[in-house]
């Protein structure tokens, strides 16, 4: 977890409101180092977390959790922690003749057209209890449910359609957010903007989708690359969008730059970098 | 030992064999020590060599273990195929297992045409190299009589290299002796030797692709690179090259049309193909002839499901013949992605306008400069106009614009 995007969001481990729906778009950066922030900001608040890991194995979020001081083997040994790891399941279903048969959540990969209603009921059942109560008797329970889905665009590679996925992602807002009272966190990764595609219907997936959750959510953090080129010191820019209904109707956008360090990101206003003062 | 080697550096991974994949921190442990791998300074990846030493700077150190190198093919697929058979060549000079699929040569005729590895005058290379740089300085202090403040500046590094050499160098004008390549143990897969069978499923992947998948999860289980395979007998690493994915030899619609119907068929195989590779000691390399996809959209989706991504852009098949720059090099290489495994920053490149030579020894890869114009007339080509022409990878908004006066 970062300490600096904690400020500027205006939240901590004690203290974040609930029932929100985050989008994380990235377009020509990787995102994936705020999917890291969150996953170590709602371990540490003590929630109930439900991590779909689609694009790496369970090893890469382990080791880079560690850094950050969080650590997954031991929250999914107390159950705070429900860890869905695409890469190994996919590896039972994409071959029938297995041994093995994988979590009937990934069943997508079998019937793309079917949609993701398994991928939802995994979601759901994870976070719809919470954990140590029995141990915390004196205590609340666990915090509120967290989803998290890294990341999505993997679930348009394989073949499921936009629609599908914001079925799912309506069904998670429906359950999660609104049901439950807790939060989702979706990443996902758009590619480069090319002005000169002359068919409308080449990328209209990825882009369809960008924008159906954009609607959906009501804080976005969309991170890409600086506009004026590649830079070594400075990775990119991240604009926070808080959507929001506030009193006076007006959405909060915010644009910061960043740097990621080997054991986090350092979050600062544009122009203020150390490497340019 | 994989067990023991988790246990010994993460003692809070789970010891069970589904969970087990090949990115675990080595760096306490000297018990995997696996010929021709080394271990990253940066984050304690095993890496292997790809054959190309300026490539593996390119990458971070070379080419982790568990990980997919693609290569968007230049028009003629001279280049990305020399750096495959470059990949294959380091494979069998470092004793590891070869896999290698192609559906337009058959492997044996790729195999035979493996680049002769250099390996007694290695040594006398480097020597033969140190001289000349210690003695360039000297000229250097001596006609700095102007501009003396500047001698102490080390001068610009334009090839890329590290200090240490790692991996080894190959003439290509000869081809490797048959004896060095049969004591290396190859697999093939060759895509007519497999008939089509009608898969019941509705999976997006093509039977051919199926049939691969296949194929290569049987390798791997057989010869027991499997990370939670018993250690038994000592561990090697399974070097899998994939040649020329995605073209339409494979069944594959997606350089054929604008709209292929088969649109999800490779990203669904690279996605198995991941899932197989981190959970096994294996590397693999494949080659897309990207020219020929029609949707640019779906390049983005494949780049996005490899680890590492390059671009070859040789000069021999655009229009830009006249360019200065086609008498020093032979193409551009772009570097479309760098992963970061196991740690939260990658090792981003210094530059992002490199180039590229084949010379008889050496596979050079080297960042972009115009030589000094020291012509009479006065129109200079700018870089900014001949980087503009070709596909540039990352936002770079350089001027277009050059003064001519």
């Amino acid at each position: 977890m970062f300490a600096e995007l904690n400020s500027i969001l205006n939240v901590s481990p004690e203290h974040f409101t609930t029932g929100e729906f985050v989008l994380l778009s990235d377009r020509q950066s990787d995102a994936s180092f705020l999917m890291h922030h969150f996953l170590g900001f709602y371990l540490r608040a003590g929630c109930q977390v439900c991590f779909i890991g689609l694009a790496q194995s369970l090893s890469h979020y382990s080791a880079v959790s560690q850094r950050l001081g969080v650590s997954l083997s031991q929250a999914k040994e107390r159950g705070q922690l429900v860890f869905l790891e695409g890469l190994n399941e996919c590896s039972a279903i994409l071959n029938p003749d297995g041994v093995r048969t994988g979590s009937e959540a990934m069943a997508f990969l079998r019937n793309p057209g079917a949609g993701l209603r398994a991928l939802f009921q995994f979601a759901h059942s994870s976070v719809n209890h919470s954990w140590g109560a029995e141990e915390r008797a004196g205590d609340a329970g666990g915090g509120p449910p967290v989803v998290l889905v890294d990341d999505v665009s993997v679930l348009l590679s394989l073949g499921v359609s936009a629609d599908a996925v914001l079925d799912f992602s309506h069904y998670c807002r429906a359950t999660v957010c609104s049901q439950l009272k807790g939060n989702v966190v979706i990443l996902l990764r758009c590619d480069r903007e090319e002005d000169d595609y002359d068919d409308v219907g080449s990328d209209e997936g990825l882009e369809r989708l960008l924008r159906g959750l954009t609607h959906q959510c009501s804080l976005a953090l969309h991170v890409q690359g600086l506009p004026t080129g590649y830079c070594r010191d400075i990775h990119g820019q991240v604009e926070v969008c808080d959507r929001r209904r506030r009193a006076d109707g007006q959405q909060k956008k915010t644009t910061f730059q960043y740097k990621v360090h080997d054991r986090g990101a350092s979050f600062f206003a544009p122009g203020t970098s150390s490497a340019v003062l | 030992m994989a067990d023991s080697v988790s246990s010994a550096c993460k003692p809070s991974v789970e010891r069970t064999p589904l969970n087990a994949t090949s990115f675990q921190k080595k760096t306490r442990n000297k018990l995997l020590s696996i010929p021709g791998t080394r271990l990253s300074v940066q984050n304690g990846q095993l890496l292997v060599s790809t054959g190309v030493t300026s490539l593996d700077y390119l990458l971070g150190g070379g080419l982790a273990v568990g990980t997919v190198l693609l290569i968007e093919e230049d028009y003629y697929d001279s280049y990305s195929r020399m750096i495959l058979k470059y990949f294959l060549a380091e494979g069998v000079v470092c004793r590891h297992e070869l896999f290698l699929a192609a559906a337009q040569d058959h492997p044996n005729d790729i195999f035979q045409e493996l680049p002769d590895p250099i390996l007694d005058d290695v040594a006398i290379r480097k020597s033969a190299d140190q001289p000349r740089l210690s003695c360039e300085p000297q000229d250097g202090l001596d006609a700095m009589k102007i501009a003396w403040r500047y001698q102490n500046l080390p001068k610009v590094q334009s090839a890329l290299a590290s200090s240490s050499r790692f991996g080894h160098y190959y003439d290509v004008s000869k081809t490797m002796e048959p004896e060095i390549r049969q004591a290396a143990k190859c697999h093939h897969f060759y895509l007519p030797e497999h008939p089509s069978q009608s898969s019941a499923t509705h999976s997006p992947m093509l039977e051919s692709y199926s049939a691969l998948l296949k194929s290569i999860e049987e390798v791997i289980c057989r010869e027991g690179f499997n990370v939670s395979a018993s250690m038994t007998k000592s561990r090697n690493i399974l070097r899998i090259g994939l040649h020329s994915l995605g073209s339409p030899l494979w069944g594959d619609d997606l350089c054929c049309r604008d709209d292929p119907k088969h649109s999800h068929a490779l990203t669904t195989f690279l996605y198995g193909l991941r899932a197989l590779l981190r959970s096994s000691l294996s590397v693999a390399v494949v080659t897309v002839p990207s020219h020929l996809i029609q949707r640019r959209s779906l390049m983005g989706s494949i780049i996005r499901l490899c680890d590492n991504a390059i671009a070859l852009e040789s000069f021999k098949g655009s229009e830009r013949k006249t360019s200065p720059l086609c008498k020093d090099y032979h193409g551009l290489l772009h570097v479309r992605q760098v992963p970061y495994l196991n740690c939260l920053a990658s090792q981003l490149p210094d530059h992002k306008d490199l180039a590229f030579k084949i010379k008889r020894k050496q596979f050079s890869i080297e960042r972009l400069h115009l030589p000094p114009d020291l012509s009479e007339t006065v129109s200079r080509v700018s870089r900014a106009e001949l980087a503009g022409a070709a596909t540039v990878a990352s936002a770079c908004g350089s001027g277009n614009k050059h003064l001519d006066f």
